[in-house]
C-alpha cells in the first residue's frame, strides 16, 4: 500500500523528461525571441538616426529622388531620397511575381492534375533542385544570358528593371510552384469526385473547383515569392544596373533597396550620415518583410473561414 | 410491363486482377427508390459507381457487362460521360459542398453546362433547394458559405446540387450515415418527397431506412446479388434464407 502511495506521489521519470523537454524548448524560444528583438532594435536605432540625429525629414527621405548621401542640396540638406530604390524594389518584385504566377500555377496544375506521375518523377525533383541553387548562380546566369538578351531585344545596356525582374522571376518560380503544388494537393480528393459526378469536364473541375478552393493557398505562395524577391540582393545587384535613379522605363538601369545596401554598406563609416541612411533602407526592408508576413497571415485567416 | 429506365446485365468489375462483382443483373423502372443493402465489402458502392462511370477515374478498374440507360449503352465508346453524369446524378456519403456560397454550389452543374442567364439560374437554384427541402432554411442567406451549414443541411445542399441539372436517376451512397438521427430523418423525408419524380438508387446500412423509404430492395453479398424484391416482401418474407439471416441481423 505504502509503496503505491510513494510511487504515485513521487514525480515519475516520464514527468521529469517532460519537464526537461519543455524547459529546453522554452529556452530555445527565448533565445530566438532575443535575437529577433535585438535585430529589430539594432536596425531601428541605426535606421531612425537618419531622422533624429541627422535631421532628415521622413517625407523627403521617402519621396526624394536624389540619392547622394555625401552631398547636400541648395538648402544645405543632405541628398538622401530613397524613392528610386523603393520604386525599383517594388517594380522588380511585382513584375517578377506577375510573370511567375501563370507559370507557377500552370506547372503546379500539370504536376498535380494532368500528369501526376511524370510530375512526381521529373518536375518535383527539378523544382526542389532549383530552390536550392544559390542566388549568385542565378545572378551569374542573368549576367551572361538575360542581360545580353535584353540588350539584343530592346537595345541599351541591357541592365535594368526588366533584367532584374527576369532573374527574380526564375528565382522565385520554384518556390511559388512548389508551394502551389502543396496547396493543390491539399484540396480534398472528394471535391474532384463531386465535381466530376456533377458532370463537370476535367478542365472545369480544375479551374472551377480546385483552383478556386486553392486560391488562398496560391495567394500565399505568391506573397511568399514576392517576399523573397523583395529581399533578394545579390542576383538583382548583378543585373539591375545599380544606378540610384528613378526608373523611367523597364530598360533603364536602376537600383533596389537591397542592391544599394549591399553595395554601400562596406564603404561607409559607422555613425556617419551615409551609413545611417543605408540603415534606413534596411529598416524599410525589415518593415516590408513584416508587412508580407502580415499579408500571409491575413490570407491564411480568410482561407480558414 | 412498365418501361425500364436502366438495365444492368451480367455486371462484372475487376480491381486489377481481383473480381469484385460477379455478374449482377438488376434493372429499374422509372421513379421510386431501390435500396441496395448488404454487409460491408459486398460491392454495393462498387456497383453504384459503375452506373455513372465513376470508375473511369481509376485506371486499374475494368468493367464488363451491359448497362443501358433508356436503351443506350452507357459504356459505348462515344458516350459523353459529362452528359451521362448530368442524367445520372450522385450524392456521396460525406456531404461535400464546395467551399463556395450555397448559391454557387447549387448553380455549379448548370454553369458547367454553360447556363449564364441569371433568371434561369435563380429559378433553378430555388426549385432545386425546394425539392431538397432546404429552401426555407437557407433562402435568406444564399450567399453564405455552404461550409457554414450543419452536416444535415450540407447533405441536402448536395442533393439540391445534384438535382439542379435535372437528372433522371439519382445515386446515393449511404447519404445519411454521416449524419445525426434528426438530420438523417430530414434527408429521408426529402428522398420520400422526391420519389414521385426521380428514379433513385440508395445504398444503406440501415434496415429501418431501407424499409421506410424504398419500394424495392436488393441484397448484395460478396459481390453477388442474392435477392431483389419488393421491399415489403423482402422484409416480411424473403425468398432466400441468407436474406432472412442478414435482415434479422444474424450476420454482416
Ligand atoms: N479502389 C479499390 N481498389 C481495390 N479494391 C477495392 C477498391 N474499392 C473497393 N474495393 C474492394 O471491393 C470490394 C467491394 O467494396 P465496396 O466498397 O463496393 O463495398 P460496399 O458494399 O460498398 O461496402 P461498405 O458497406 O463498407 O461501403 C471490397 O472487397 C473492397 O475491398
Ligand atoms: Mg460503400
Amino acid at each position: 500500500m505504502d509503496e503505491i502511495q510513494e510511487a504515485l506521489t513521487k514525480t515519475s521519470k516520464a514527468t521529469k523528461k517532460d519537464r526537461f523537454g519543455r524547459s529546453v524548448s522554452l529556452l530555445a524560444l527565448i533565445l530566438i525571441l532575443a535575437v529577433v528583438i535585438s535585430i529589430f532594435w539594432f536596425v531601428a536605432s541605426k535606421g531612425l538616426a537618419t531622422f533624429f540625429k541627422n535631421h532628415v525629414s521622413l517625407w523627403s527621405f521617402l519621396t526624394g529622388t536624389k540619392w547622394a548621401p555625401g552631398q547636400v542640396d541648395a538648402h544645405g540638406k543632405p541628398l538622401v531620397g530613397a524613392a528610386p530604390m523603393i520604386v525599383g524594389s517594388f517594380l522588380v518584385t511585382f513584375l517578377s511575381a506577375l510573370i511567375a504566377t501563370p507559370f507557377a500555377v500552370g506547372t503546379a496544375v500539370f504536376m498535380t492534375e494532368i500528369s501526376p506521375k511524370r510530375g512526381a518523377k521529373i518536375l518535383q525533383p527539378v523544382t526542389e533542385l532549383l530552390v536550392g541553387i544559390p542566388s549568385v548562380v542565378y545572378g551569374f546566369v542573368g549576367l551572361t544570358v538575360v542581360v545580353p538578351a535584353m540588350r539584343h531585344l530592346f537595345g541599351g545596356s541591357g541592365f535594368g528593371v526588366l533584367a532584374g525582374s527576369m532573374v527574380l522571376f526564375v528565382m522565385i518560380l520554384p518556390t511559388v510552384t512548389s508551394m502551389t503544388v502543396d496547396t493543390l494537393r491539399a484540396v480534398p480528393k472528394r471535391y474532384r469526385e463531386a465535381a466530376l459526378a456533377l458532370g463537370a469536364t476535367r478542365w472545369q473541375m480544375i479551374y472551377k473547383v480546385i483552383l478556386r478552393a486553392a486560391t488562398p493557398g496560391i495567394l500565399t505562395a505568391i506573397v511568399f515569392g514576392m517576399a523573397r524577391a523583395f529581399g533578394e540582393a545579390l542576383a538583382v545587384q548583378m543585373v539591375v544596373g545599380n544606378a540610384a535613379l528613378m526608373p523611367h522605363n523597364l530598360m533603364s538601369p536602376s537600383a533596389t533597396l537591397t542592391s544599394i545596401l549591399t553595395q554601400g554598406i562596406g564603404n561607409t563609416v559607422m555613425g556617419s550620415l551615409e551609413n545611417n541612411a543605408l540603415w534606413s533602407l534596411a529598416l524599410i526592408l525589415l518593415l516590408m518583410s513584416l508587412v508580407f508576413n502580415l499579408v500571409i497571415r491575413a490570407i491564411g485567416k480568410k482561407g480558414a473561414m | 410491363m412498365a418501361e425500364k429506365i436502366l438495365v444492368t446485365e451480367n455486371v462484372r468489375l475487376y480491381y486489377g486482377e481481383k473480381e469484385a462483382l460477379h455478374g449482377i443483373n438488376l434493372d429499374y423502372r422509372k421513379y421510386g427508390i431501390t435500396a441496395l443493402i448488404g454487409p460491408s465489402g459486398s460491392g454495393k458502392s462498387t456497383y453504384l459507381r459503375a452506373l455513372n462511370r465513376m470508375h473511369d477515374l481509376t485506371d486499374y478498374v475494368t468493367v464488363t457487362g451491359t448497362f443501358l440507360l433508356n436503351g443506350e449503352d452507357i459504356y459505348a465508346p462515344n458516350m459523353d460521360t459529362v452528359q451521362l453524369r448530368k442524367q445520372i446524378g450522385m450524392v456521396f456519403q460525406q456531404p461535400m459542398p464546395f467551399p463556395f456560397s450555397i448559391y454557387d454550389n447549387v448553380a455549379f452543374g448548370l454553369r458547367t453546362d454553360g447556363v449564364k442567364d441569371k433568371a434561369i439560374l435563380d429559378e433553378k437554384v430555388e426549385s432545386s433547394l425546394k425539392a431538397a427541402a432546404i429552401w426555407d432554411e437557407v433562402k435568406d442567406d444564399l450567399h453564405k458559405s455552404a461550409l457554414s451549414l450543419s452536416g444535415g443541411q450540407q447533405q441536402r445542399i448536395s442533393i439540391a446540387r445534384a438535382l439542379a441539372t435535372s437528372p433522371e436517376i439519382l445515386l446515393l451512397d449511404e447519404p445519411t450515415s454521416a449524419l445525426d438521427p434528426v438530420s438523417a430523418n430530414l434527408v429521408e423525408n426529402t428522398l420520400i418527397q422526391l420519389r414521385e419524380q426521380y428514379t433513385m438508387i440508395i445504398v444503406t446500412h440501415s434496415m429501418s431506412q431501407a424499409s421506410r423509404i424504398s419500394d424495392r430492395t436488393a441484397f448484395f453479398n460478396q459481390g453477388k446479388l442474392i435477392e431483389v424484391n419488393d421491399t415489403k416482401k423482402m422484409f416480411l418474407n424473403p425468398d432466400q434464407q441468407m436474406t432472412q439471416d442478414y435482415i434479422s441481423g444474424r450476420f454482416g
